[in-house]
């Protein structure tokens, strides 16, 4: 069989087969249960007609006993059979697809920020739920049937050949277009999978940001906008599987006319042959049973084989994913911090996004001493984000290093690390899930004091008047919430990390002024003796620090204490609201 | 043990009920039973027809069984003359017959492909649309996740149901038919006996049908957890990472998708005591009419041959009924989707659009456009029932006017913006833009009318350009790059790799907030309405970007109504008028100079606080 299939097509689909390893018995019961399925349901016809022909004919009343019990017995052992290979499927292939989901995910936890950047995650999904399914499919039915009917296939053309040579080696030499055939329709076949599979990852893509953005969505009531778009690309996928379809069909009928026409042959010529006295009638009949028994491999084939293919692109498309290797890692030998002071230390640092022609930030040279507050002021697009996804190695530097207490951040283990230093994001991100697993994110094990604490100094008691206080599940992307109130949980969750290092990206933006002074004089007791970046634009925030770093497209150009750096111009600017705004405000324009 | 502890992560939160009653479930399955009935009805011609072509297809298959037999009776005996034209006439009529049967599958395999492509493409179209028209109240219970499991893995498996052969049941239906007269006709008295097995056999399948409905709708329901919880780890990946959550996500993910594996593996284990299960009433009957038949035969009430054949029969008439229950465990599985389908199907938005909309009170003026004269008559509103935000709430703003609403979280500022971009219906009261209410007006007037800047800027997968042309879709280029240029994109487009066509990464991750932000206010500035809301717009931008957005602001806020939330005072520089909330209440209202000089009002105290800070 190794000419039908295109062995290099199937090398993705063989790399899962470690997931089978501990279900080889399983597999093999699975096999043999199926062929001994076929067997009790092709003896039964036989045993039936033989006792028909046999005892009943005779009148042999005392032999319908053994001959209902032998019938019954071999009916009830093909139920068994399929009962058998059912329940085994149903439990280990099952257990297969898990384990691969599973492992998908988990990889995928492990896979760098950019790598999340770049991929779509609908595209990610439909490589975990539909993907998955057609290759457990495979798994569980059409490879144990692939190798059932070969082999009744090659067993009914020995017995043909058998019967009567020259006429069971032309209909054996029928297996020869059916290859054809079959390695044709494999190769097209595969493309349009793949090309199907890429296109429901894209719808899957769509449907996703559709539902991510409904409120920007109905903000400007462009549903019937975003509407055209999916349904124009669901006529896409929809196009690409009417030329899936209309290919199975061309194939499949195919398949269906071949052994016909070769009955038609054997009619012919098997006619002539018995009328030419070169073979018996009785071996003509024999012949013709048979064939008909040679019929359904080869119709079978056809949707083994589609299964097949949409299996090994399936797995083509989930191994791409397992293929990428996580960018930022654990090193093989990780150090340890003996006693985290908490001295974060930016040598030479310059970073550039993956794909990204300049570099973001270039030759950043920064030192915090354990228990210092260094504030980053710059312009929107000045490199702020970038610089604090930098010290929790959610990027990697591209040139240059980053120490905690000397050691390079990335000589340390990364659950180390990132236990060390906690970041807060400008997006607070909030999870479906109660406010209390959504504030113990990095601290599993914190205890109601801690988490109490923490609520209390960011100012985020509102949590109390939730309808199950802090067993409320909050609605992803906290949609429920108030962008303040987003932002007082994401700090609540940064502070009860109980970091070394805090780095906090405008922690206070969306903050009502009454709010930002309370939650800013209880940040400072805890900025007292933590390390801290805070990306700061407002001069109130900036009061926090002891220190403060212009960054200006992508470089550090000035460290200083607040009133040192306001007397430069750029400073000043960058961070200046003139009340003059304000107070000219009650002025008509 | 396990479902507490996977509930005990989610939290609380009130939602329908997942497993349903016995009464309920009747209703479900009325619903999708009309659901079903009404993606059938354009084809039902068609899908007649092609059955008529699989019924011919497969009667040509069974001929020619026949004409070999006729071939060896009469073609062999004529050739032993010396004659071989009927063996050559018989093959050549199989030959015929053979390539009618396989034009005609061909012609059901692609016309019932097409047919089924036809119905999920309609199924997929109608459930966005009506996801989009269902209201935010709907999609904050239901959570994203939810609704891209309905859109994808749902219709996967209708998919995989269509896909399933159709042409199995027709021809297995077709048997079932034949092969049970040909057993009546044969002998009546075993052809009652194997009918009699139809008993045990409808019994198993309501069994089946009953236990494989709960099954899959627990199945549905366990898909569609296991793709919240991934599409939400994969989206907050920066969360997860910098936070250390990949452990605990795993042990999540390995719950939600043991459980997925736990309803599957019943659903199949249904199957797996369903199928032998008709196999073996099916043997258990052949062997019953071998011992029956057998002792006819030898009673002499029957002839031998007549019982070979019968028996012969017998195995195909009950192989395809197993067929049959192959099929409709697929159908089950589709089923259990479908009915999640039409229960989103059967929603109702909350916020309807009214069919037409009203006109406006006077087209001549200004030439058909809204002036944008706001107004909130009496407006009573809460999220919960039991907590109103704003009861029996006045305001009126007067076309043109710039209002800054300002107050603690909680005051009611983002639900009154939200209620005048009519994301909710307000529970009693108005809610009215040149005194036509909301409600009377429809989606395309109603965003000329308002538009809103929400908190979060979500950037859609594309271009900066796509994402500015969400505004106004039709708008061309240049108008594109100069609603960009006002708020200052431009700055940003500069130092982006393709300038205007620079892709934004996944959900704008190639940007920040702050470029995020110009962006969305960019949008609002091309959408051009009449009354535009900015809530917490312009929250993370730095100083300098600010005063830009808000100059530009000025310019484009001149003229048009606009409702500003900010925390900063910055913002509420450009304001005609400052409304201080409290409770739902209006405490403080006046132009910023009124109410600076009455000096002892909430609005002068956070002002000379702001000042402090700028210090």
């Amino acid at each position: 069989m190794q000419t039908v299939f295109n062995g290099a097509r199937y090398r993705s689909l063989y790399g899962f087969r470690h997931y089978l390893r501990p279900y080889r018995w399983q597999m093999w019961v699975m096999f043999v249960a199926a062929f001994a399925m076929v067997a009790a349901a092709t003896l039964v016809p036989l045993v039936i007609k033989a006792a028909v022909n046999g005892p009943i004919a005779r009148g042999d009343r005392g032999a319908l006993v053994p001959v209902f019990f032998a019938a019954l017995g071999l009916g009830v052992a093909e139920c068994v059979l399929i009962f058998v290979r059912r329940y085994i499927q149903s439990i280990a292939v099952l257990q297969v697809e898990t384990n691969i989901r599973d492992d998908l995910y988990r990889h995928l936890q492990r896979l760098a920020v950019a790598f999340h950047d770049q991929w779509q995650t609908g595209q990610l999904l439909s490589r975990a739920t539909t993907d998955l399914s057609s290759i457990r499919r495979f798994l569980g039915f059409g490879a144990i049937f692939l190798v059932v009917n070969v082999v009744q296939y090659v067993a009914v053309c020995a017995l043909l050949i058998a019967t009567y040579p020259p006429l069971g080696l032309i209909v054996s030499a029928m297996t020869v277009p059916v290859i054809w055939l079959a390695r044709r329709f494999g190769n097209e076949y595969s493309l349009l999978a793949r090309r199907v599979q890429d296109q429901q990852g894209d719808l899957a893509t769509a449907a996703e940001e559709a539902a991510s953005g409904i409120r920007v969505t109905k903000a400007f009531g462009r549903g019937t906008l975003l509407h055209t778009q999916f349904v124009r690309q669901a006529e896409v996928v929809r196009g690409s599987a009417l030329e899936m379809v209309a290919l199975r069909g061309r194939f499949w009928s195919l398949l269906e006319l071949i052994p016909n026409i070769v009955m038609a042959l054997v009619v012919l010529v098997g006619g002539l042959a018995v009328a030419h006295h070169s073979m018996s009638l009785g071996a003509l009949v024999a012949f013709t049973t048979l064939l008909v028994l040679l019929q359904w491999p080869i119709i079978d084939i056809g949707w083994i084989l589609s299964m097949a293919q949409e299996a090994a692109t399936a797995a083509d498309r989930i191994q791409e994913v397992f293929a990428t290797v996580p960018a930022v890692v654990d090193p093989p030998v990780p150090a340890t911090l003996t006693e985290p002071r908490g001295r974060l230390r930016f040598e030479h640092v310059s970073f550039a996004f993956p794909d990204a022609d300049e570099p973001t930030l270039r030759d950043i040279d920064l030192d915090l001493a354990p228990g210092e507050t260094l504030a980053i002021v710059g312009a929107t697009g000045s490199g702020k984000t970038a610089l604090t996804a930098l010290p929790a190695r959610l990027y990697d530097v591209t040139a240059g290093r980053i120490t905690l207490d000397g050691v390079d951040i990335r000589d340390l283990a990364l659950a180390d690390l990132r236990a060390r230093i906690a970041t807060a994001f400008e997006d607070p991100v909030l999870f479906s899930m109660s406010v209390r697993e959504n504030l113990v994110l990095g601290r599993p094990d914190a205890t109601d004091e801690e988490i109490e604490a923490a609520i209390d100094l960011a100012q985020a008691d509102f949590v109390h008047a939730l309808p199950w206080g802090l067993d409320t599940r909050i609605g992803e992307q906290g949609l429920s919430l108030s962008g303040g109130q987003r932002q007082r949980l994401a700090l609540a969750r940064a502070v009860l990390a109980r970091p070394a290092v805090l780095v906090l990206d405008d922690p206070l933006s969306a903050l009502d002024v009454h709010t930002e002074a309370k939650v800013e004089a209880a940040l400072a007791r805890v900025l007292r003796d933590t390390t801290a970046i805070v990306v700061v634009h407002r001069p109130s925030t900036v009061a926090l620090a002891d220190r403060v770093a212009l960054l200006e497209d992508g470089r550090i150009t000035a460290v200083g204490t607040h009133s040192e750096l306001m007397r430069l111009p750029a400073y000043a600017e960058v961070l200046t609201v003139d009340p003059d705004d304000v107070i000219s405000a009650g002025v008509p324009r | 043990m396990t479902t507490t502890s996977v509930d005990q992560w989610r939290g609380v939160a009130a939602e329908q009920q997942e497993d349903v009653a016995a009464s309920l479930s009747v209703l479900l399955r009325r619903r999708t039973r009309q659901l079903l009935g009404g993606l059938l009805a354009p084809h039902r011609r068609a899908v007649w027809g092609y059955t008529a072509a699989i019924v011919v297809s497969v009667a040509a298959s069974m001929a020619i069984p026949a004409l070999v037999g006729i071939g060896i009776d009469r073609g062999i005996p004529a050739a032993r003359h010396g004659d071989d034209v009927p063996l050559v006439v018989v093959a050549a009529v199989i030959v015929g017959c053979a390539l009618l049967q396989a034009w005609l599958y061909r012609t059901f395999v692609l016309g019932t492909g097409r047919i089924g492509q036809r119905i999920l493409l309609e199924l997929r179209q109608r459930v966005f649309q009506h996801f989009q028209r269902l209201s935010l109240a709907f999609h904050e219970r239901y959570t994203s996740g939810r609704m891209i499991s309905r859109l994808t893995s749902d219709m996967d498996t209708i998919s995989s149901m269509l896909d399933a052969g159709l042409d199995t049941l027709v021809t297995a239906v077709l048997s079932i038919v034949t092969v049970g007269t040909v057993l009546l006709v044969l002998d009546w008295p075993l052809g009652l006996v194997s009918l009699a097995s139809f008993v045990p056999l409808l019994w198993l399948s309501r069994w089946y049908q009953r236990r494989s409905t709960a099954a899959y709708r627990r199945t549905r329901e366990a898909i569609a957890l296991v793709i919240v919880h991934f599409t939400e780890s994969l989206r907050g990946i920066r969360a997860v990472q910098a936070f250390r959550r990949e452990p605990r996500n795993n042990e999540i993910f390995a719950e939600l998708n043991e459980d997925y594996r736990r309803t599957t593996t019943d659903s199949f284990q249904l199957l797996t005591v369903y199928w032998p299960g008709i196999r073996f009433i099916g043997n258990v009957t052949t062997a019953a009419v071998l011992l029956i038949g057998g002792l006819r035969v030898i009673g002499g009430d029957m002839k031998v041959g007549v019982l070979a054949s019968f028996v012969l029969y017998l195995r195909r008439f009950f192989e395809p009924i197993a067929d049959v229950s192959q099929f409709y465990d697929s159908f089950q599985g589709a089923a259990a989707a479908l009915e999640k389908l039409a229960g989103v199907l059967d929603e109702q938005p909350s916020v309807p659009m009214p069919s037409r909309s009203a006109a406006l009170p006077d087209p001549a003026n200004d030439g058909g456009a809204w002036r944008g004269a706001v107004e909130l008559r009496d407006v009573t509103f809460g999220y919960r029932a039991d907590a109103p935000v704003l009861q029996g709430f006045d305001l009126a703003v007067p076309a043109g006017q710039t209002v800054a609403l300002l107050g603690e979280t909680g005051a009611g500022k983002s639900t009154i913006a939200r209620l005048l971009a009519r994301f909710y219906d307000p529970v009693d009261g108005e809610v009215l833009v040149d005194g036509v209410s909301l409600r009377d007006l429809a989606e395309p007037d109603l965003r000329r009318a308002v538009a809103m800047v929400t908190q979060e800027s979500f950037l859609f997968t594309g271009s900066v350009a796509d994402n500015i042309a969400f505004g106004r879709p039709e708008a061309t280029r240049e108008e594109v790059e100069a609603a960009g240029r006002a708020v200052g994109v431009d700055v940003v487009v500069r130092r982006l790799p393709d300038g205007w066509d620079s892709t934004v990464g996944k959900n704008g991750a190639k940007l920040s907030a702050g470029q995020r932000q110009l962006i969305a206010l960019a949008r609002a500035v091309l959408a051009d309405p009449a009354v535009l809301i900015l809530d917490e717009a312009s929250s993370s931008l730095d100083a300098p970007t600010e005063r830009l957005v808000q100059r530009a602001l000025c310019t484009v806020l001149a003229g048009r109504t606009a409702l500003i939330i900010a925390h900063r005072l910055s913002t509420v520089g450009i304001a005609d008028r400052v409304l201080v909330l409290d409770g739902g209440r209006i405490v403080e209202d006046g132009t910023p100079a009124q109410l600076l000089e009455a000096g002892d009002g909430e609005y002068a105290a956070l002002h000379r606080q702001w000042l402090e800070s700028l210090l």
